[in-house]
């Protein structure tokens, strides 16, 4: 038994255990996420109204604007805010994602400098509290499908997948900008810069299939064009069509997000105990 | 019972400190200007030496260097030294918060270190809550915080408030209830920093009873760093000394503790930078010293120092004043000496002994004043005052009898009491 629980500690040592750690961790990882989540949602009016209330009024602004008044073409037959709403949600939560992750890491600078736990933790825990922000707002979208009485196809049980590429493209670069933000802590300005410029350039508010075929693979090189996409057309059913080239090209810049992401991460990891 | 659980080698912990850095974290800002400064330069003149700014100030700063131990299981380890002196490091090494630079660390068991109370304490959360998110921040699977929920609620004598919000909460509560949840810790090896700082005296004592409980009775093996000597002498079955980043001596407790005060409070040969006026240049103290060796001493002893004082003039009735200062600097009590008379150009060598200062055990420092007139009225003259030193030490024991763990919390001096019988 003791031979079990021996930990040799040396420089640089921490690489060979890391992933092992990580599993043992598991326990503070759920309780972190947990407390995250309760702390959210504590005033329960509140919580739960603000994550329902900030995407369905930008839905409605964005229908307003961009239908109403600019005249775009929603996706084949599906109602406008069904469209909108079926971008917004991994929208906001990659939104969420990055402003959590960002500062997370610099709001548990206690638990860093006090105890031992794998980081990645952190900004992973942050990135867990957006999904659940993620399912209620998927409240919304029920409830707009029910009121324009949208029936989606088979290709909705292809959701989970695209889910979990909106949760790698949210690690990646939440990773990125949590372990940036640790060692330049005025990054935490450009973040809301990142976020806010998205919105533009990511096809929520807009079908993207109005971007001209030849822009179309530049335009992919956002990794959320390629979720987006495939977002509406899990959910959008038959009306929607996915320009593969596009979308292939987003899944690849995910991918190296996520790992550049990790990998970097990692790399800084050991000194952030000590500059935090 | 003999197995080795820590063994440190050769552990060193180098930090770099940049000068030209005031804030501990880099601004990106920072590092752009910097780079188009530099940029500039090399354009200006592009022949001169690299001149990076991050070379320029970079200052090595080794908190640990070279240091190796080991612990047997069941061992109580005091770890003492002063500030900077590198024990906080050496417990961020062994709980993994930071990398050690060179040296290796082989530990064999559960670790839960507890470098602070509550670590993680959320404050929106309730009772319950926080003590099931720190037990698992400590280190404790949820099984088992559930197991011993209804223990630590009773130890922090919270019952009444579990599901209020900790923000609520008094400071008492708050750090009772953070003791609880790491007092029922039950890791194969405990590492405590200075923690037992905070909290009402009670508390204390009751932490420390359950600190002694578990390591004496199973046989688990503590580390412990307190700038409390007492408690380090109650709990501790050996200590390690530390100095400027060097283990400086380890052994014996008593020893240990003997060594770490030889440092710390030394007599001072000169006293001048203590001086705080000197009124008239003609009447002043030469040398103050304790006449106790290592200036410890014993609960009681009287406290005597050895004063020289040198006047460039005939003086009668000069009397001496003193007060005794608590480590945190407030005033405990004074004194005013008899008279004496000084002849010119003389130095003369006086004793000047306290009796039954009745003073609890912990460090003390002392203030001097000479002059003439009485304290009583309004007229005493000071001629010289010296405040800060000698500091010395009393001790809760001696070879022979200990009076045992006194807490500051309770005061300065310990009285004596009696009762009659109405």
């Amino acid at each position: 038994m003791a031979n079990s629980n021996r930990i040799i500690i040396e420089a640089g040592r921490t690489e060979l255990h890391y992933w092992k750690d990580l599993w043992r961790y598991r326990e503070l990882f759920y309780f972190l996420s947990w407390r995250d989540i309760l702390v959210r949602y504590k005033q329960t009016a509140v919580g739960i109204a603000w994550a329902l209330l900030r995407p369905f009024l930008t839905m409605v602004v964005f229908t307003v604007v961009f239908s109403k008044l600019a005249k775009l073409p929603s996706e084949g037959n599906a109602p406008y805010p069904v469209m909108v709403f079926a971008a917004m949600l991994p929208w906001q939560f990659f939104a969420n994602s990055l402003a959590e992750a960002s500062n997370s890491l610099v709001g548990n600078a206690n638990l860093i400098s006090k105890i031992y736990f794998p980081r990645l933790i952190i900004p992973a825990s942050s990135v867990i509290t957006s999904f659940v922000d993620f399912v209620i707002s998927g409240l919304i979208l029920l409830s707009l499908m029910i009121w324009y009485q949208f029936v989606p196809g088979w290709r909705i049980v292809t959701l989970p997948f695209f889910i979990c590429i909106a949760f790698a493209a949210s690690m990646g670069i939440g990773l990125w900008l949590t372990a940036l933000n640790v060692k330049y802590r005025d990054f935490r300005y450009i973040v809301p810069f990142i976020v806010q410029f998205g919105l533009y350039i990511s096809p929520v508010g807009f079908s993207s299939s109005i971007v001209p075929d030849k822009w179309r693979l530049l335009y992919s090189l956002n990794p959320m064009v390629g979720v987006i996409d495939g977002f509406r057309w899990a959910i959008l059913g038959q009306e929607s069509k996915i320009f593969l080239p596009g979308f292939i090209i987003s899944m690849i810049i995910v991918a190296i997000f996520l790992v550049t992401g990790i990998l970097y991460f990692r790399k800084t990891e050991k000194t952030f105990a000590d500059v935090i | 019972m003999s197995d080795t659980v820590i063994k440190v080698d050769n552990l060193s912990k180098k930090y770099v400190i940049r000068h030209e850095q005031r804030e501990r974290y880099t601004a990106l800002r920072d590092v752009m200007t910097r780079g188009v400064k530099n940029f500039g330069k090399r354009l200006l003149a592009p022949f001169t030496p690299d001149s990076s700014p991050f070379t320029a100030s970079q200052e090595d700063f080794w908190a640990l260097k070279d240091v190796s131990f080991e612990i047997k299981q069941g061992d109580r380890v005091g770890i003492i030294g002063r500030n900077g002196a590198g024990k906080s490091t050496l417990l961020k090494l062994l709980s993994r918060i930071t990398e050690p630079t060179t040296g290796r660390i082989e530990i064999t068991g559960r670790v839960a270190s507890l470098l602070e109370v509550g670590t993680g304490f959320h404050p929106e959360l309730t009772g319950r809550e926080n003590i099931y998110l720190n037990g698992a921040i400590l280190g404790m699977a949820r099984a088992e915080i559930k197991k011993k929920f209804d223990e630590i609620v009773a130890f922090a004598e919270i019952e009444k408030f579990l599901d209020t919000p900790v923000k609520r909460y008094s400071s008492g509560m708050y750090v009772r209830l953070a003791f609880a949840v790491a007092a029922h810790l039950e890791p194969e090896i405990l590492i405590v920093d200075e923690v037992l700082a905070v909290g009402d005296a009670q508390f204390q004592k009751k932490c420390l009873g359950k600190m002694e409980e578990v390591s004496r009775n199973w046989g688990k093996t503590l580390l412990f760093v307190s700038h409390n000597l007492n408690a380090i002498n109650a709990l501790c079955s050996s200590a390690k000394l530390l100095e400027n980043g060097v283990m400086k001596y380890q052994g014996h407790v008593s020893s240990a503790i003997e060594k770490y005060l030889i440092t710390h409070s030394s007599n001072e040969k000169n006293i001048s930078q203590y001086r705080l006026t000197k009124v008239l240049e003609d009447v002043y103290f030469e040398s103050i010293e304790m006449v106790s060796a290592n200036n410890r001493l014993f609960y009681n002893d009287d406290v005597k120092f050895k004063l020289t004082i040198a006047s460039k003039r005939a003086v009668k009735k000069l009397s001496i004043g003193g007060t005794i200062f608590n480590s945190m600097g407030t005033p405990i009590g004074a004194f005013v000496s008899n008279e004496i008379d000084i002849e010119k150009n003389d130095l003369k060598k006086v004793v000047l002994g306290i009796a039954d200062t009745k003073l609890s055990p912990g460090s003390y420092y002392m203030g001097f004043s000479i002059g003439r007139g009485d304290f009583r009225n309004t007229s005493r003259t000071d001629y010289d005052i010296v405040i800060g030193t000698p500091g010395f030490e009393i001790l809760s024991y001696n070879d022979k009898e200990s009076i045992g763990v006194w807490n500051i919390e309770w005061g300065n001096i310990i009285y004596d009491a009696y009762l009659t019988e109405n």
